[in-house]
């Protein structure tokens, strides 16, 4: 279970989170919506430990460890994993090689055995599939020269190898066509479970409509505004979020 | 004199573990006394039983070497080097071994605690090792196999005695004595190093590998390595080294020659590493190094591979002398500097013959307060028409307290040569680092990754167990640097 209370920070003085309540039970999956500039890739940013940001109270618990104490690989090794809203390019490293030094850098820290070559390649091989993406993609280097739906896509299969406890999904659908938007939906949906809960940002209704949420929440000036059931999403398309802001 | 005796486990406690291969071994050294003269010279000769003419060039280069000045050009600063204070000879004890058997157990052990367990390695990968401990080559392995094909492969002394031939066509002719303070310097002087030679039409059936440890306190290292391969020969040569930890810098100016004949073809490999100095800056050995291959006939390659971690200065620039036509030469490499390191390393392509191409790769890595300075010539000769040089240039810069410099020489005296240069820095940005470590990554793996990645175009180059161990040394190198 995530639980936030009362969480704000800043970057370079400049308050961007300003008072986050939100609790995500396991098993559930939460959308998060809300306005351009509003604190939502900050909210992702500030649970998984990106430097640059002073949180400046509150307090984020999961599973009832205090995330915000620990190292972003600590984190990960906790389980949580960010998709980018920007995934970045790694010239040099191979995708496969990336993302098994990955695994096993979580499976250590989780005292689990790690994945030989062969195990992990016969693992990467079927989530690609399932993904369809073109095998390639796990020898080409970590998101360059990938197409922006690649990049996104080359996301959903890390998480789907890396198996999270909590997912971080931040635009995952923005620039995906519609097959695409489908197949990451099932991506998520696949790791849907009792174990599982995720935080899913987006701007859009129709990813919703794969991925169905248990809750919907409005973040706008740095604030929870708003929440409600999936239908909340459906009203936020039919009128905007001109009047939240205030609330 | 007797030698240093320290443990693992002392100079751990030193070092916090630091240098992982910081340690000396307690075989006895017999040393020449200090200092540097005709005397000495003659005695290293003697020493050796070498025939009057080597007596007679060592004396030459030696009386060269004192008309010369310590080079000034390259980016490296130093104390002086006070050249009396040195030793010029040191040897273990015992008589060079027959065999493995008959190898010091305590250099083995020592072998084995640096990861080179001769004898399985070379079972293993097939390998022959011409491994050297200080001066004198004290085992070799795998020469009989090598022998059925007619593959010379020992100790340049040992050619000496049995190949005099060889050794006085070919010895100082792509590195003249008088070419530099440092190459004269180690032509009067040197120690031992290894000397190969493949006969015509002959691919050498194995990888070829010496691994030096520079060992004696005080001791001047003075390698000198000839590798000949006759018309449509090929052979890959891997040398990689460690050192023992020491306060005192330790000078060491080798000499490396290659010559390749008609569509012969030699790979020189280089995993070098040794002790850089400490966190602060002191100690370290100061490597001044003049390795050159001559593409002597046509259609020749000679091709340069180095990954350099080591080394508190190192002064490096393998070259090639395109001579023969349509001859290639090829230099790919890595320079690590961290902490107070200094590398100022490059290569120079002289073009001389007409349709020779030359590659240049060149990945430069500076860390903490570290300078790292890629320093590089290519020169094409009237005569070398279609002559086509490619040079990429990339510095990956780690913190902001250290620097990269990249100076490339290019003179075109040929109006139908082709000559490319491009040259990046970059650096390790946060963004990255913070996608590696969201994805369960420790920082240091994460600089490690991307630094690997960095140099991909050059690991790949390397035989693949070399390009293992050139990996893990990236990361071990950047310990600390980040965070
Ligand atoms: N490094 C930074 N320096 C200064 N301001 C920043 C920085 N990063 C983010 N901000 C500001 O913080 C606010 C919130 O940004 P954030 O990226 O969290 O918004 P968002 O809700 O994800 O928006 P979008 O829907 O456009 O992705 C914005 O006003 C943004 O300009
Ligand atoms: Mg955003």
């Amino acid at each position: 279970m995530l639980e936030i209370k009362g969480l704000t920070a800043k970057i370079d003085d400049k308050e961007i989170l300003r008072g986050i309540d939100l609790t995500v039970p396991d098993g559930e999956v939460h959308a998060i919506m809300g306005p351009n500039g509003a604190g939502k890739s900050t909210l992702s940013y500030v649970l998984s430990g990106r430097e640059g940001y002073e949180v400046t109270g509150g307090s984020v618990l999961f599973n009832g460890r205090d995330l915000l104490a620990i190292e972003p690989e600590e984190r990960a090794a906790a389980g949580v994993f960010l998709a980018f809203q920007y995934p970045v390019e790694l010239p040099g490293v191979g995708n496969a090689n990336f993302i098994r030094t990955a695994l096993n850098a979580v499976r250590r820290a989780r005292g689990e055995p790690e994945l030989d070559a062969v195990a992990f390649l016969k693992e990467a091989r079927s989530a690609i599939k399932a993904l369809k993406m073109p095998d390639d993609m796990l020898k080409r280097n970590v998101n360059v020269g990938f197409s922006g739906g690649e990049k996104k896509r080359n996301e959903i299969l890390q998480m789907a190898l890396l198996k999270p406890a909590l997912a971080l999904l931040d635009e995952t659908d923005s620039g995906l066509d519609i097959d695409a938007l489908k197949i990451v939906a099932d991506g998520v949906n696949a790791l849907r479970g009792p174990r599982f809960s995720a935080l899913v940002i987006t701007h859009y209704q129709r990813l919703l409509d794969h991925i169905v949420p248990d809750r919907v929440h409005v973040l706008a000036s740095g604030r929870i505004v708003r929440s409600g059931g999936p239908e909340l999403a459906l009203e936020l398309e039919a009128n905007g979020y001109a009047g939240l802001e205030a609330a | 004199m007797p030698a240093v005796t320290e443990t693992i486990e002392t100079i751990d406690r030193l070092t916090d573990g630091g240098y992982k291969y910081g340690f000396e071994t307690n075989i006895e050294m017999e040393f020449a006394p200090k200092g540097l003269s005709e005397d000495i010279v003659r005695l290293i000769s003697a020493k050796k039983d070498e025939p009057e003419w080597l007596l007679e060039w060592r004396l030459k280069s030696y009386r060269a070497w004192l008309t010369m000045q310590e080079p000034n050009w390259a980016r490296v600063r130093h104390p002086r080097i006070d050249y009396q204070d040195l030793y010029y000879y040191a040897a273990p004890k015992r008589e060079a071994p027959k065999s493995l058997a008959d190898v010091d157990p305590e250099l083995i052990s020592m072998y084995d605690k640096l990861g080179i367990p001769l004898n399985e390695r070379a079972a293993l990968a097939g390998v022959a090792v011409d491994a050297v401990f200080d001066s004198v080559s004290v085992a070799t392995t795998f020469r009989e196999s090598l022998a059925k094909v007619g593959v010379i492969f020992g100790s340049i002394s040992e050619a000496v005695r049995e190949h005099p031939e060889l050794v006085r066509k070919y010895l100082g002719s792509v590195v003249s004595p008088g070419d530099n303070y440092f190459s004269a310097l180690n032509s009067a002087v040197f120690s031992d190093g290894s000397f190969v030679y493949i006969p015509r039409g002959v691919r050498c059936p194995m990888e070829l590998s010496t691994y030096f440890r520079i060992n004696a306190r005080n001791t001047g290292q003075f390698e000198r390595t000839l590798i000949i391969a006759e018309e449509g020969a090929s052979v890959s040569y891997l040398e990689g080294c460690t050192a023992p930890m020491r306060d005192e810098n330790q000078l060491h100016a080798a000499v490396v020659e290659l010559v390749a004949l008609d569509e012969a073809s030699i790979k020189y490999s280089t995993v070098q590493n040794w002790y850089p100095g400490d966190a602060q800056g002191r100690g370290g050995i100061y490597n001044f190094v003049t390795k050159r291959g001559a593409c002597r006939g046509r259609k020749s390659k000679i091709s340069w591979t180095q990954v350099e971690t080591g080394s508190a200065i190192t002064w490096k620039y393998p070259s090639c002398i395109l001579q023969g036509e349509g001859s290639s030469g090829e230099f790919y490499s890595v320079a690590l500097t961290n902490n107070y390191q200094q590398a100022d390393t490059g290569t120079k392509m002289i073009h001389l013959a007409p349709n020779t191409t030359s590659t240049i790769i060149s990945k430069g890595i500076s860390a903490g307060h570290s300078n790292n300075t890629y320093r590089g010539l290519v020169r094409i000769m009237p005569k070398a028409h279609g002559a086509r040089n490619f040079t990429q240039c990339d510095s990956l810069l780690i913190g902001d307290q250290c620097g990269a410099h990249t100076v490339p020489y290019i003179e075109s005296r040929n109006q139908s040569a082709k000559v490319e240069h491009e040259a990046t820095t970059s650096k390790i940005a946060d963004d990255q680092l913070f996608y590696c470590r969201s994805r369960g990554l420790s920082e240091e793996d994460a600089v490690g990754l991307l630094v690997n990645g960095f140099c991909r175009d050059v690991l790949k180059e390397l035989p693949m167990e070399f390009a293992v161990e050139a990996q893990k040394l990236l990361a071990v190198s950047l310990e600390g640097s980040v965070g």
